[in-house]
């Protein structure tokens, strides 16, 4: 009875998941280009761009190895389980009982390792370079990330992302200040986990810049358009992860009814809508960093987050 | 039952014996003495997982007492569950070495053949016991065989380490291991002199005697186990081992001491203990974990490399059982359960990861001359089922779902996460800490695995040796596979081994059992979250395989090859085949943005930018290393002591096997008096 719902809210929610994350990059870049008095490109330019690739014949360079054909699809496929597990517009769909913080850290490493073997594959200077900064600054995240989790653990009772939404949303409004903290300490996660910190632009290919980009300077065609695809979806899932978990209210549960389900996609829609415009907005206005600075972000992101956890012990301690 | 326990370690005495005379008989059958010995090694080894499954299944086996030893203290074997689930480890590992060794190790002198054994026999010994003296005496023998092991090693098998002087230095770890680990029998024994395991167990050290028990098992085990600050021998003795033990001393030695301390510690003294209990456990695994991993993102020589990664590990599975004795102390048994679920999984995960990714090193050091990173680089095209196993290894190394090490990870993050309900400010500021430490630990481990498989395997040749390079040969392919294939099916199976192991986990946190653990699933709580390896590996390959059909529809071209693009860079002269060697990262190049970010902050290394000299053109070459880790890292008296048995060693004469033997027991035989004469000595003690 209750399992049709969850599987045909899943398939629902794959298939606006598909469409939707090129969208959203396109969104942010259109956004980000009205900010700073630009025209940009369409929203919709992305998914040209994936047509286009799709149909060019890849080239892979001479001593690439299977890697470099492997390697997209399984960070493609790896960011689509984690993507699936986040709930969307509705609660309680199929994959839900997996989706798990700890588990969606996890499959975003396995996109990550991926990513950065492609980028090592070909033996070049600046791949390595890539993969090199993608991992320190990822290893820096981790300890945020974990924290943060530990404070909606600590709140929730689980880690479970459905569970998470449900206690939050359930729970007694009002601004909780560990909860800030632990947002504050997500977003930077975020910002670094989609390669988007502001030592890194993702829009130009500036070599002694890049960190992501510097890892697909080999891929081409349909390779190309998976990665692309992959790091859409990688924004998407994030901005749904903090959707849920900050903005959980209008999220319908997965038997609400196709009625439901419109309200449920209106509130995504609206949600996604403004985190793309908050993400434009800080990356139109953040000034460029040096690349030693990222420690210190991310160490900053650290401190919240363990702040955050302190404060909790603390309100516990006295309740 | 009791003659199973009895034999295996016979079995392994009686090949190291032979494996010793091999020079003075000719070789049986045409079988050469070395294949024999790796091949009856082998054989145990698969004896002993067969054992140590039975035992798991059935609950374990009584203990029976010998018609040997003093007789203040008979020795007995048994087989309980915490000490078949580190069978298990053993056994597996150590079949897989055994396989390697047949074929690697097939010409090896005489003077190899009995360290490998009586490593085994001893390791097997100490799982077997059944009192602590027993369990020490194994423990003891561990250490003589691994130091006659690295004594025995050839002296061209060290690349820039002197294989005499690990063993030296690793002999004064083993002393100081020994010499904190019988005084702290002789005090859980007390008055009454009751070693054996179950006389332990009902009078569990309390007051300033429990103080002095965890002062003394810490450094003790942890200094075989590799923890911090103790670490020091590991990476050092790895570039001096040679043959198939090189792979068992990080992935089951290490393991074996982490046992010791986990049944001195938690299974024996653990009843009724106060809160603190885990504390001192949980900060040195904390800060092993770190520094081993961030080491392993370091180093150049992979031996080395693996060494400190599996300190890292080590660090991991100590956190877990410094959580589970809290948590115990604290009386929340099902998170108790948990975090030793954790350890459990992630011990016998990390054993079997750990010595896959050791005997590929030495594969590939076979195959591609060298062991060091810089001479390393495509050999995924040269020798493809090799580099398949390490990817999966290294994977499961790296703590990625849904393979072996993320299960144990999983499980530790979470007890890490729910333990904040002990309520103590300090333990959970301690917790919350240990969180951030461990997740650290993990993202770092990731970041040095991927290194490691990247630089060794991926890119161009960094040499022409590297061109040379060929498969593995089919027992090799063989032992190799079957690790990898564990890596996955440990991930994917986490449920029902840990309902395998519920003895296990009961042991260590009194608690019985994992309760939501299903065979698809664990969970940490009712309430809690799922981890469903399983069907996250049926969903991944679903969606993979829609993918490559979806690729086939929609996007039909083959691909083609075509130089590399390289950002623009201008391709490069005929006389470099394969490029610029220096625009490739290399080692250190690939470890230094961590190393700045990191590494600086956290000490221990130094480095930095030499002024050029004037009108110098040349790119700048930045300076970097780690502090000499031996003497910077061990407290000032363990130095001098170090100094002194050094020299010792040294007037015994060159490190030959057999002095080491003298040496080892003469001291292992004196410390055993020492624990005979202690309690009566003990000031409070009785009278006698």
């Amino acid at each position: 009875m209750t399992l049709f719902p969850a599987i045909l809210t899943q398939l629902l929610h794959a298939a606006l998941l598909v469409a939707l994350a090129p969208l959203l990059v396109g969104l942010v870049r259109w956004l980000k280009a009205r900010l700073l008095g630009r025209r940009g490109a369409h929203p919709l330019q992305p998914w040209r761009d994936l047509r286009k690739l799709l149909r060019k014949q890849p080239v892979l360079a001479e001593g690439a190895s299977p890697v470099s054909v492997a390697a997209p699809y399984v960070a493609l496929a790896a960011t689509l389980a984690a993507a699936l597990m986040v709930p969307g517009f509705a609660r309680g769909m199929a994959l839900a009982p997996m989706g798990d913080l700890i588990l969606v850290g996890g499959l975003l490493a396995v996109a990550r390792c991926a990513l950065a073997l492609a980028g090592m594959d070909a033996g070049t200077a600046l791949g390595g370079l890539g993969a090199a900064r993608a991992m320190g600054f990822a290893s820096l995240a981790e300890p945020a990330f974990l924290l943060a989790v530990m404070v909606l653990a600590m709140l929730a009772g689980t880690t479970n992302l459905d569970g998470i939404g449900a206690a939050l949303g359930e729970g007694p409004a009002g601004l909780r200040l560990p909860l800030g903290l632990a947002l504050l300490a997500l977003l930077a996660v975020a910002l670094a986990g989609n390669g988007r910190l502001p030592v890194d632009s993702p829009g130009t290919t500036l070599e002694p810049a890049m960190v992501q980009e510097a890892m697909l300077l080999e891929a081409s065609g349909r390779h190309l358009a998976l990665w692309e695809m992959q790091a859409a979806l990688r924004l998407a899932l994030w901005l749904s992860l903090l959707a849920a978990v900050f903005l959980p209210f209008g999220t319908a549960p997965a038997d609400a009814g196709p009625l439901g389900w419109l309200l449920g996609l209106a509130a995504w829609g609206l949600k996604l809508g403004l985190l793309a415009l908050a993400l434009a907005a800080f990356e139109a206005a953040a000034a460029r960093m040096r690349v030693l600075r990222v420690p210190e972000f991310l160490g900053a992101a650290l401190l919240l987050a363990l702040l955050g956890v302190v404060l909790l012990f603390l309100s516990n301690g006295l309740a | 039952m009791t003659a199973a326990l009895v034999l295996p370690p016979c079995l392994l005495l009686l090949l190291a014996a032979a494996g010793a005379l091999a020079g003075r008989w000719p070789a049986p059958a045409g079988l050469p003495m070395a294949r024999l010995v790796h091949g009856g090694c082998a054989a145990v080894s698969a004896g002993l997982a067969l054992l140590a499954v039975l035992a798991l299944a059935q609950g374990g086996v009584a203990a029976a007492l010998l018609p040997l030893g003093p007789p203040w203290a008979p020795l007995s074997l048994g087989l309980d569950a915490l000490s078949a689930w580190f069978l298990l480890l053993l056994g597996l590992a150590g079949l897989a070495a055994g396989l390697f060794a047949w074929e690697r190790e097939g010409a090896a002198p005489p003077r190899r053949l009995l360290p490998c054994p009586l490593l085994l026999a001893a390791m097997a010994l100490t799982l077997l016991a059944a009192d602590a003296f027993t369990l020490l005496l194994g423990f003891g023998l561990m250490s003589v065989a691994a130091w006659a092991l690295l004594a025995a090693a050839p002296p061209e098998a060290g690349e820039g380490a002197e294989a005499g002087a690990a063993a030296r230095h690793y002999l004064g770890f083993a002393l100081f291991a020994a010499a904190c680990l019988v005084p702290a029998a002789g005090l859980m024994g007390g008055p009454a002199g009751d070693l054996s395991f179950a006389g332990l167990r009902n009078a569990p050290p309390q007051g300033w005697v429990a103080v002095a028990v965890l002062a003394l098992v810490l450094p003790g085990a942890g200094a075989m186990a590799g923890l911090v600050p103790l670490h020091g021998w590991l990476p050092l003795v790895q570039p001096a081992a040679a043959g198939p033990a090189f792979a068992l001393l990080p992935g089951v030695a290490a393991p074996v001491a982490l046992y010791v301390m986990a049944r001195l510690l938690l299974d024996l003294g653990g009843l009724g203990q106060p809160l603190w209990w885990g504390a001192p456990l949980m900060v040195a695994g904390a800060a092993s974990a770190v520094l081993g991993a961030l080491r392993a993102g370091q180093e150049r020589d992979t031996g080395v490399l693996l060494a400190c990664s599996a300190i890292g590990h080590a660090g991991l599975v100590t956190l877990a059982l410094g959580l589970a004795a809290t948590l115990r102390a604290a009386d929340l048994g099902p998170l108790a359960a948990l975090a030793a679920a954790a350890a459990l999984l992630h011990a016998l995960a990390h054993g079997l990861f750990t010595t896959l990714l050791l005997l590929v090193a030495g594969e590939v050091r076979h195959a591609a001359g060298s062991r060091h990173l810089d001479r390393l680089g495509a050999l995924v095209h040269a020798m493809p089922v090799v580099a398949l196993c390490a990817l999966l290894g290294a994977a499961a190394a790296a703590a990625l779902p849904p393979l072996s090490g993320f299960a144990g990870g999983w499980l530790l993050l979470q007890a890490l996460l729910g333990a904040w309900r002990v309520g103590e400010l300090g333990f959970q500021l301690l917790v919350a800490a240990c969180t951030a430490l461990a997740a650290l630990s993990l993202a770092l481990g990731a970041a040095a695995m991927l290194r490691f498989w990247g630089l060794a395997f991926l890119g161009r040749p960094r040499g022409p040796r590297t061109l040379g390079a060929q498969e593995a040969p089919p027992v090799v392919r063989a032992a190799l596979m079957g690790l990898a294939g564990l890596a996955v099916l440990l991930g994917l199976l986490p449920g029902p081994l840990l309902m395998l192991g519920s003895g296990a986990i009961a042991a260590l946190s009194g608690h019985p059992g994992l309760a939501e653990a299903a065979p698809l699933s664990v969970s940490p709580s009712l309430r809690g979250s799922d981890y469903a390896p399983l069907p996250l590996a049926v969903l991944l390959g679903l969606l993979g395989a829609g993918l490559v059909a979806l690729r086939h529809r929609l996007s039909p071209l083959p691909s083609r090859r075509g130089p590399a693009w390289d950002g623009g860079f201008q391709a490069p002269p005929p006389h470099l085949p394969f490029g610029d060697p220096a625009t490739q990262p290399s080692a250190d190049g690939f470890a230094r943005p961590l190393r700045r970010m990191l590494a600086d902050m956290l000490g221990g290394t130094r480095g930095g930018h030499p002024p050029p000299p004037p009108h110098d053109t040349g790119p700048a070459r930045p300076e970097d290393g780690f502090r000499g880790p031996p003497r910077g890292r061990v407290p000032g008296f363990l130095a001098t002591l170090w100094e002194r048995l050094a020299a010792a060693a040294e007037r015994l004469g060159g490190p030959g096997p057999r002095q080491g033997l003298v040496l080892g027991f003469g001291t292992l035989a004196l410390l055993l008096l020492l624990l005979a004469l202690l309690p009566e000595g003990m000031p409070g003690g009785p009278a006698p």
